[in-house]
């Protein structure tokens, strides 16, 4: 398979504190990755490297490549507004703006400077299984609907912009196990499309959706392979104590 | 300490706070009773309606004509100008505070800015008197300067010092998750400020523009000075103006005890009264009605 989105000798600190250690890991296009391993690993800080969200922390250090096929993701020439454009982020915790639903999809659409009607803005919806649910309630303020519709909201609004990538972080912790199906059937459904990372701290999410599972452990990659080998198969024996819960 | 005495000093200090909580209620209530009571004996002699529409405000006239009119204008004038000034100047200072400053800046600015607040406010009149005046009467060719543009920049001052703390507590207060999600669909510092972080704020924006109308409304020292308080309705900013609280201020001193113009001047703070109380709410409206976005 095509690689998509790449990282090479990756080396990020945060003032003194070195939190990613010469990462090399590359992510294939129209497969979903769930990057695994215990908090404080750097899964976040590696997802948000890609597209550049650590541009907002003034001590953040970066050293090495990320690329986006021949793009050079860690560029001071290339747009940060552009690469965000081609690489979607999902949060941790639903995020909507405190705007209504229309615009809050219709947001990133104006930004961008792409064509903002309602076909758009419904495509969108649709593609995040949403639609349904809110067509009689565009104007309703975002805030009003559950947490697992506003996570289809963001993930609407990510979508929107028909990016390459959908970055996500943990997108499901803050859910029930209904809403938490819900999403990840809209993952799976999405990666006919884009190109998915996921953060995830729930083994059985990662067994669920992914196609390949890269495991992390202080700022390193210990193990990456296709899902089935990580979870039945681990080479490494960190992997295998962690996959069986001895620590984590 | 025995369970009895425990209970007791509960119930002791639910009254003691009760107290003080009506005390509030009270003294507010007595203020405004003071205000109408007195406004009553007033409109007894001028009808209310000539009192508001009056074109001439002359108490000490061989016929006194008791209109106030040109002292709405005149406060209206200069509370509208003060905010002109001071509404882009204090969101965009406390924009760039909470936004764009780096710590260090930020830790010279917000003290320096609190600071603005405690100088007297008749020294902000002396600086109206001494700088502003001699400054407004070059630029504009006038005899002098002392007029509804002096007022209206001095207020605006005395105005924003209020307006960035309440609004920078409002900006910074706006949750990092609506910053992300807006750069996370690839908006710019400029387009996430203006169309996410702003809007979010805005309740708190809102309440911190009312503060400062509030204040240019009740201003009273620094009006008196600064504005020249010539009674007549003003055609521009560059017109002498009396505004209400100059009035009450210059005028109560002189003015025999309980007679129609003394009553007079109650009047006019009743309407003063019932001014700041229209602004606060209305601010009270924008505020719901932006709140209703914010989650529960």
């Amino acid at each position: 398979m095509k690689t998509k989105l790449s990282a090479e000798n990756l080396n990020i600190s945060f003032g003194e504190k070195q939190v990613l250690k010469n990462i090399s890991v590359a992510f294939a296009e129209h497969e979903i990755t769930a990057l695994i391993g215990p908090s404080g690993c750097g899964k976040s800080t590696l997802l948000r490297s890609f597209n550049r969200m650590h541009d907002l922390s003034p001590d953040a250090k970066i050293n090495g490549t990320l690329s986006l096929e021949d793009l050079d993701l860690n560029s001071k020439h290339v747009p940060v507004t552009e690469i965000r454009k081609r690489i979607g982020m999902v949060f941790q915790k639903a995020n909507p703006f405190p705007k209504s639903i229309y615009d809050n999809i219709a947001y990133g659409l104006k930004i961008n400077n792409l064509p903002c009607n309602k076909e758009v803005v419904q495509k969108a919806l649709e593609e995040a299984y949403l639609w349904d649910e809110v067509k009689n309630d565009l104007k309703m303020p975002a805030t009003r609907l559950s947490g697992g519709q506003q996570q289809r909201l963001c993930i609407a609004r990510a979508v929107a912009l028909r990016p390459e990538v959908i970055l996500m972080d943990e997108p499901c912790s803050a859910l029930d196990p209904v809403s938490t199906l819900k999403i990840e059937d809209l993952i799976k459904h999405l990666k006919k499309k884009y190109t998915i990372v996921i953060v995830t701290h729930n083994m059985q999410q990662a067994q669920r959706i992914a196609d390949k599972t890269v495991f992390m452990y202080l700022g390193e990659v210990k193990e990456e392979g296709t899902t089935d080998e990580i979870f039945n198969h681990p080479k490494n024996e960190m992997t295998a104590n962690y996959i069986s819960g001895y620590f984590g | 300490m025995r369970y009895k005495t425990r209970i007791s000093i509960d119930i002791l200090f639910k009254g003691v706070f009760k107290t003080t909580g009506f005390l509030v209620l009270a003294l507010l209530g007595g203020i405004f009773a003071m205000l109408v009571y007195n406004s009553i004996s007033f409109f007894l002699d001028i009808k209310p309606l000539d009192f508001i529409t009056g074109m001439e405000w002359a108490p000490t006239a061989k016929t006194p004509k008791y209109g106030m009119l040109p002292l709405i204008i005149s406060t209206t004038f200069v509370t509208f100008g003060a905010m002109i000034i001071a509404i882009p100047l204090g969101i965009g200072t406390a924009a760039f505070i909470s936004e764009y400053a780096g710590s260090r800046l930020k830790n010279i600015l917000k003290p320096a800015i609190e600071m603005l607040a405690a100088i007297p406010s008749v020294v902000i009149g002396f600086l109206g008197i001494v700088v502003l005046s001699p400054g407004i009467a070059n630029i504009a060719d006038l005899p002098n300067g002392l007029n509804a543009l002096n007022g209206a920049i001095l207020l605006a001052i005395m105005a924003l010092p209020t307006i960035i703390t309440v609004a920078e507590d409002a900006i910074h207060a706006v949750p990092n998750a609506y910053k992300e999600a807006s750069y996370g669909v690839g908006a710019t510092k400029w387009q996430t400020l203006r169309k996410v972080i702003i809007p979010a704020a805005a309740p708190g924006i809102i309440a911190a523009v009312m503060l400062g109308v509030g204040r240019a409304i009740g201003e009273t020292m620094t009006v008196l000075m600064a504005t020249g308080n010539a009674a007549l309705i003003p055609t521009g900013m560059f017109d002498s103006v009396k505004t209400m609280t100059a009035t009450i201020a210059i005028e109560m001193g002189e003015v025999p005890y309980q007679t129609t113009h003394y009553y007079a001047l109650y009047a006019i703070a009743t309407v003063l009264f019932f001014m700041t109380l229209f602004a606060n709410l209305v601010g009270e409206f924008f505020i719901n009605r932006f709140r209703k976005y914010h989650a529960v």
